[in-house]
């Protein structure tokens, strides 16, 4: 009987902390998600966009520069005065020291990510350490590991916040992130050449490329003489509007346009205006 | 008196030895290093490496039983603790009641003993069932230490066993020595298997003795073992396992209260439970200032995982927590201020505890308040800012600090009160010393409102440093007291203490600490994991597991909720085990 009682009061008890648990908001804490960089067609302003998820999502910034007081509050405080300040501070002895314009600006705020301590504000280095050193994790490595395209879009969305255009360089092919090592990431990865893209979406399963003597749907050889850019691009993102002759409508997928990349689209144009006949 | 000082200086001599142990055993220079050999980084497995078998849920699977494990493990390692203390006292003031307690403690041990190993041994299957290349990767840091630590275990069995059924056969002059001394070898085991497990654990949040960028080893195992988190979770579980080991044994005596009807034996019951609240209690006073200097390390790690743990997605446990030390506190207050009816003077004392109820109810609320709420735009609108007006100060350290110190100082006075209450001072100066007691408190807890105050005008980065202050006027006030009083109270008059004269309801307060204990303990162990984010080792392993993240606190409150139940259910089988073992058929007629 005691048993029951007691077992009976235990549950609940924890009832009462459960139900509790499940009152308060509820947040699952996911991994970070690798922001997907279109290289072959970012502008400024998609860097600067780029770089403001970042600072909130992966590169997890706001994590302590917010309104907190652990780190300086960069979303609140004025940075287009701030950062001239910072890299004429005397004590400041980075790579920009004696530098001024955005290029100074863009080297200090990348320095900043990749040696916190280069330089640390008054009032926010690690206890004891004198402002020498700086809590901050680098930005390049582990556990926060941004590469150097995102790094960029970090610093361009930084200099916007300052009034400044960006001067961050545009990524290029070879700078896109790395493959996380996670299937599903490998798979999503931005194919960087035309035979890779073709390989990614399975042209030749049905097209006859170079000789893969597939017959479901019409050859692409020799394809430059027959089309322009534009009415390629269109057959690959409403295959339907155009039936090329002998085969029927419906055969393509029609949502190409949605899986492909803009770069992934160019990289195939091109590809097959260059097909021999 | 020559047995006497064999067995003191044996005990010195295991002393010494596992002292040295761990720079003897751990000191090996990493092999490869030696032999010039490439250094291999920390395996990289994709999703596909992760064993699938059968729905199981590897996460949950391994959640449980290692939180099983550690439930067990905290209480079988606690327990003999303070039964070696209370063995002392006992033979010390030659009361035998505190030596017969020390036993029966001892004897719902032996019980939990084969379950601890039995979830250990669950725990390390499953571990290198679901997670092969992990286990790989620690095989591969702490190398030897593993089998050091099945040595201890093998030796932990032989002395646990040996400390128990040698209790009768050692039990006075001498002999007795030479038992505390078998006692202090198999605590002395009992603590080196926690901080080689705590060693493990904590590598996992703050590896060293490996390369930051690959993982490779190239420290040896003691540098592994000793990470910038070990002490501190050391120093922790220590204090924490003593708590938690006294709020079970008191659960246990609370149920044995309640099963018994014979007065003498309820009496016996009532004094173990009074016995076992004070030991949680003396283990939860320091308790926060062990969690400070481990939060404090865990900053001067990683500003990151610190801030994710206060301010990130796992702020909202510490509210949890907050609620749960608060059932605890109001829990151990009320079964104190019940336990005032025992004695005739203690009505005295009753008129108090209203006074005292407003503090630790106040300060319970205080500790509750949020401040960074993850609000919805319209909420934010609503609230007139993302911090309340008037309740948003009180949401951060400094008002926390003072409300936690004041809660600590007025339980720690309904303890005296309890204390006091059986007894009379005689000495001449009992008046005086009272005088300078309530300037103690007086003094102390004036320190603990302003310094907190300070707290609000510092930076953010002192506003912990400014929480010293506090603590030292807690600490002031709880030391000073106790000295104090041993010194005014002796040869106080003796009140009669009617033992058994307690409410069943008060039984069940005391029954909400072990409750309240083990689900806090299992909160606790997932922000500690949690804090590894999506990590195995933080920044050197990643966990591309389908159960890279971080559960909801709904889900992660539902496994505490199921384990903690499971837990209770072993445990108050294990008390009914008990009191069966000690129950005998009146032979017939």
């Amino acid at each position: 009987m005691t048993f029951a009682r007691v077992m009976i009061f235990s549950l609940f008890t924890l009832l009462a902390f459960t139900g509790f648990a499940n009152l308060v908001p509820q947040v699952q804490g996911d991994p970070p998600v690798e922001e997907k960089i279109d290289v072959g067609s970012i502008d400024m302003a998609g860097m600067v966009l780029l770089g403001e998820k970042l600072f909130s999502g992966k590169g997890t910034c706001t994590l302590c520069h917010n309104d907190m007081g652990r780190a300086p509050d960069l979303l609140g405080i004025d940075l287009a005065k701030e950062f001239p300040e910072r890299i004429a501070d005397k004590s400041y002895e980075g790579i920009a020291k004696g530098k001024t314009g955005p290029k100074a600006i863009e080297e200090y705020i990348m320095e900043s990510l990749v040696d916190p301590s280069k330089y640390v504000v008054p009032g926010y280095g690690k206890k004891g350490s004198n402002d020498k050193i700086s809590p901050m994790p680098k930005a390049d490595t582990a556990p926060i590991e941004l590469s150097k395209v995102e790094m960029n879009a970090v610093t361009a969305f930084l200099q916007d916040k300052a009034g400044i255009s960006p001067t961050v360089p545009l990524p290029s092919a070879d700078e896109a992130p790395k493959a996380t090592g996670n299937d599903e990431d490998e798979e999503n990865e931005p194919a960087t050449t035309g035979v890779a893209a073709i390989t990614k979406y399975g042209c030749a399963t049905c097209h006859d490329l170079e000789g893969s003597e597939a017959d479901i749907g019409p050859k692409l050889n020799g394809l430059a003489k027959r089309m322009t850019d534009a009415k390629i691009l269109e057959a690959i993102v409403k295959p339907n509007v155009v039936i090329a002759k002998g085969f029927e409508a419906d055969m393509m997928p029609d949502d190409f346009g949605e899986q492909m990349r803009f770069s992934e689209l160019n990289l195939i144009v091109e590809y097959l205006k260059k097909l021999p006949e | 008196m020559a047995l006497n000082h064999t067995s003191k200086l044996f005990a010195l001599f295991i002393l010494a030895v596992f002292v040295l142990v761990p720079d003897v055993a751990f000191a090996a220079a990493d092999a490869a290093k030696e032999a010039g050999e490439a250094l291999v980084g920390a395996p990289k497995p994709t999703r596909a490496d992760y064993p699938m078998i059968g729905g199981l849920n590897a996460r949950t699977l391994a959640w449980g039983f290692a939180q099983m494990h550690l439930f067990l493990a905290a209480f079988v390692l606690a327990v003999p603790m303070f039964s070696i203390v209370m063995e002392y006292i006992g033979h010390l003031t030659k009361d035998e009641r505190y030596d017969s307690m020390a036993h029966e403690f001892m004897k719902i041990t032996m019980s939990a003993y084969s379950l601890t190993a039995l979830f250990g041994g669950t725990l390390a299957l499953t571990l290198f069932l679901f997670y092969p290349h992990l286990m790989g990767y620690l095989m591969k840091v702490f190398r030897g230490q593993f089998l050091i630590y099945a040595l201890l275990f093998l030796l932990e069995s032989v002395t646990l066993y040996i400390y128990y059924y040698s209790w009768n056969a050692l039990r006075y002059g001498n002999r007795k020595w030479f038992h505390m001394s078998i006692g202090l070898v198999l605590n002395t085991v009992g603590l080196s298997l926690m901080f080689i497990a705590n060693a493990w654990a904590t590598f996992m949040m703050s590896p060293s003795g490996v390369d930051p960028a690959t993982g490779a080893v190239i420290g040896t195992v003691w540098e592994a073992t000793r990470n910038p988190l070990w002490n501190p979770v050391n120093l922790h579980r220590f204090i924490a396992n003593i708590a938690y080991g006294g709020a079970i044994v008191g659960g246990y005596a609370a149920y044995m209260f309640l099963a018994e009807k014979r007065a003498e034996v309820k009496a016996h019951y009532d004094w173990m439970g009074y016995t076992s609240n004070f030991i949680a209690i003396a283990g939860f006073l320091p308790l926060p200032f062990a969690g400070y200097w481990l939060m404090a390390e865990i900053y001067a790690y990683s500003q990151q995982m610190g801030i994710t743990a206060m301010g990130g997605i796992l702020a909202w446990l510490f509210i949890i927590q907050a609620v749960l030390i608060g059932t605890i506190m109001l829990a151990a207050n009320y079964y104190l201020w019940c336990g005032l009816m025992r004695t005739d003077r203690g009505a005295q004392y009753a008129k108090y505890v209203k006074y005292i109820a407003v503090v630790i109810v106040g300060g319970f609320l205080v500790w509750v308040t949020p401040h960074s709420l993850i609000l919805t735009t319209d909420e934010i609108r609503l609230l007139g800012g993302t911090h309340h007006k008037f309740l948003g100060p009180l949401g951060i350290m400094p008002a926390k600090n003072t409300a936690v110190n004041l809660m600590l100082v007025f339980t720690f006075l309904s303890l005296q009160m309890f204390y006091r209450s059986s007894r009379v001072p005689t000495v001449s100066w009992a008046k005086a010393g009272n005088m300078v007691i309530i300037a103690l408190y007086i003094i102390g807890c004036t320190n603990i409102v302003f310094a907190g105050l300070y707290g609000y005008i510092t930076p953010t980065v002192y506003k912990v440093g400014a929480s010293v202050p506090q603590v030292v006027s807690t600490l002031s006030i709880i030391v000073f007291s106790v000295i104090i009083d041993i010194f005014m109270l002796r040869g106080a008059k003796s009140e009669k203490v009617h033992w058994g004269r307690m409410s069943e309801r008060s039984q069940y307060a005391l029954f909400v600490l072990p409750v309240a204990f083990t689900w806090l303990m299992g909160l606790m162990g997932y922000i500690r994991s949690s804090l590894r984010t999506h990590w195995h080792v933080y920044t050197v392993m990643k966990d591309q597991s389908p159960d890279a993240y971080i559960p909801t606190i709904g889900q992660a409150g539902n496994t505490i909720t199921v384990i903690t139940l499971s837990f209770m259910a072993i445990m108050v089988f294990v008390f009914w085990l008990s009191r069966l073992g000690s129950t005998s058929q009146v032979k017939p007629s």
